[in-house]
């Protein structure tokens, strides 16, 4: 129980697959227009990730290691096509809101990442709660973007429409405010003046609507990135290890492990001479087996 | 003798024409564009003008000063972004929209990537966009106390009848600065006497748009060939395009911006073709009546692109091997 629980710990904070591992950014991205589409794309995400864990972690003796990722991706699209058609029936409006972004949680990179790197090494039970624990960390990520998104973007929480969180209610306080400080009864012009310039102001207060849009989703994640960036620079600051924290770019190239990278300006030793490695490996492999096929 | 003796690295000609002032000068060109405008749509304009303006200044140096870097202001560049947003701004906008767009301007778009000299699109322009796309009511809206109803652009794109003289003059709606020709023009005539801006991209901008509008707009040779139109060609209509919308401003003024169109000569005229088409095709084929600043966006950001196509090839290089 201790180890489910601290896999529930590590996949909502210390490994949120969103704010830390910076996986899954498609969906990110593209569903989180609305807390309620971010809860949504979330949930089916967990449940997904959840159950595929737990059968990738139960058939992990008996998958063979070469076809591993095209048996991870057969189990995750009969997940998906479960859940898809559930969510067809019992929620049809959250389904055609989220759209295609249901059936492309096949290749979440979540999903497959946790398979590969945690469901594939570890028994069952433990990979359920990091299914489970990584999945509420994505929803977690995604209902909070989608609440900023829906905010700002088109004054609402959770649906709840615009008057009641600050389409109104706030401009008018602020109206009858300056009401008070401006006489609007006054005879002087400047007064009156004054008066109309600050109700029109705050009456003409209105959501950023660029918010909801696709480019508002690159400035939350641009924002998201930096925020990263800060506390990846305060925690090196202060000593702490700091490198689960993956970021846009540290600028590190000696040490970046992506070697596909086209602003690379190093080319770290140790990579290149371990792949070379690998292909001599490869070679001699080969060549032995076609050495066994000659003796044949 | 020891003069002769002295060694320092280049550049050895140095041009006495420094950042700021070429930065004023594009104020003060368009000064006749802003207190046009100003006469016109009276002291809230001349508000909303003074509130970019400020605001970007203000916002560059609070930048400069959490980055703990000299500040820039001085260069004069928050100013003009400041004023061309002030000029891009429909007279009657609630300030905070104002302030918002130039705040977004200054940090978003220009110093996030670098500053003056590095920023990828017109910052004036970026913000306009994201206004327009974030704040649509205000932004479209034109209706003042001198003008009500849609501006010529909308007029034209209905079909409906337009004073070309009073929009050569200036005297019609639309956003603070780009109503009047006359005043644009002779701010852009200062600035190309004093040798800041060539009519290389205004130019080339300007005639490809003709040539467009000639062919695809209405009463253009395009409709005209399939039947929806009696004429081929309509002068009114063509001038109205002309004077109508940012087109001159954009042309002149934002365009031109240093930073963020092409260097080579070359690469000037492909980029002058590019906005010609892109704004026709907004103006003629998109659905709303104004597609210069969508057009210089989109035109800056293949800049890059363009630049690497007409890299001029250095001496010695690029000749046939024998």
């Amino acid at each position: 129980m201790k180890s489910a629980f601290e896999r529930l710990y590590n996949g909502i904070i210390k490994e949120n697959p969103t704010f830390v591992l910076m996986l899954g950014m498609c969906p990110t991205l593209a569903v989180t227009t609305s807390a309620f589409n971010g809860l949504g794309m979330g949930l089916s995400t967990m449940v997904v990730l959840a159950l595929s864990n737990l059968l990738i972690s139960a058939l992990r003796k008996v998958i063979p290691d070469k076809v591993r990722i095209p048996a991870y991706i057969v189990i995750v699209a009969s997940l998906v096509t479960v859940v898809g058609l559930l969510m067809e029936a019992y929620l049809p409006g959250m389904y055609a809101s989220l759209g295609i972004y249901i059936d492309l949680i096949v290749v979440n990179c979540i999903i497959l990442g946790r398979a590969e790197s945690f469901a594939s090494k570890n028994k069952m039970w433990p990979s359920l709660f990091d299914g489970i624990g990584m999945g509420l960390g994505f929803t977690l990520a995604l209902t909070l973007i989608g609440m900023v998104r829906e905010f700002f973007g088109s004054a609402s929480i959770f649906g709840l429409t615009g008057p009641k969180v600050y389409g109104t209610t706030v401009p008018i306080l602020l109206v009858e405010l300056v009401n008070k400080v401006f006489n609007p009864a006054s005879s002087s012009g400047v007064v009156r003046g004054l008066n109309e310039f600050f109700a029109g102001e705050f009456g003409s207060f209105s959501p950023i609507g660029i918010l909801v849009m696709a480019p508002g989703a690159f400035f939350v994640l641009a924002i998201l990135t930096a925020i990263q960036n800060a506390i990846k620079a305060a925690g090196e600051a202060k000593g702490k290890d700091m490198s689960k924290i993956q970021s846009g770019c540290s600028s590190d190239c000696l040490h970046c492990a992506e070697s596909g990278c086209a602003k690379r300006l190093v080319e770290p030793e140790k990579v290149t001479k371990k792949a070379d490695d690998e292909t001599t490996k490869v070679v001699e492999s080969k060549e032995t087996e076609n050495n066994g096929k000659g003796e044949e | 003798m020891k003069d002769m003796m002295q060694v320092s690295s280049n550049p050895h000609v140095r041009s006495r024409v420094t950042t700021s002032m070429i930065m004023y000068s594009v104020v003060f060109a368009l000064l006749p564009a802003t207190i046009f405008g100003i006469f016109q749509f009276g002291w809230y304009a001349a508000l909303i003008v003074a509130v970019t303006t400020g605001t970007a200044v203000l916002t560059e140096h609070l930048f400069c000063l959490i980055q703990k870097k000299p500040s820039t202001v001085k260069d004069g560049s928050a100013i003009v972004t400041g004023l061309l947003l002030g000029l891009n701004l429909p007279p009657h906008i609630p300030v905070w929209i104002a302030i918002f767009g130039s705040v977004f301007a200054i940090v978003v778009v220009k110093l996030l990537f670098g500053g003056l000299g590095q920023n990828f699109m017109n910052p004036a322009l970026g913000a306009r966009c994201f206004l327009v796309i974030s704040f649509a009511k205000y932004m479209t809206n034109f209706d003042c106390d001198a003008f009500t109803g849609p501006t010529p652009l909308a007029l034209i794109k209905d079909g409906q009848p337009v004073n070309v003289f009073n929009m050569v003059l200036g005297r019609t709606g639309g956003t603070i600065g780009e109503t009047s020709v006359i005043a644009i023009v002779l701010g852009a005539c200062f600035l190309i006497w004093l040798g800041v801006i060539d009519l290389r991209i205004p130019g080339t901008y300007i005639l490809t748009f003709a040539i467009f509008v000639v062919i695809f707009g209405n009463n253009g040779l395009v409709p005209y060939l399939t039947g929806s139109s009696s004429s081929f060609f309509n002068l009114t209509y063509l001038c109205s395009q002309l004077a109508g919308g940012g087109l001159m401003l954009g042309a002149f003024f934002m365009a031109t911006d240093y930073t963020t169109r092409p260097i080579t000569r070359k690469g000037q005229y492909i980029y002058g073709i590019l906005l010609g088409i892109l704004t026709g095709l907004f103006r003629v084929y998109g659905p709303s009546a104004e597609g210069v600043s969508y057009a210089i966006i989109l035109g800056n950001l293949v800049v890059p692109l363009i630049e690497k196509f007409t890299m001029p090839k250095a001496f010695g290089k690029g000749g046939e091997r024998r």
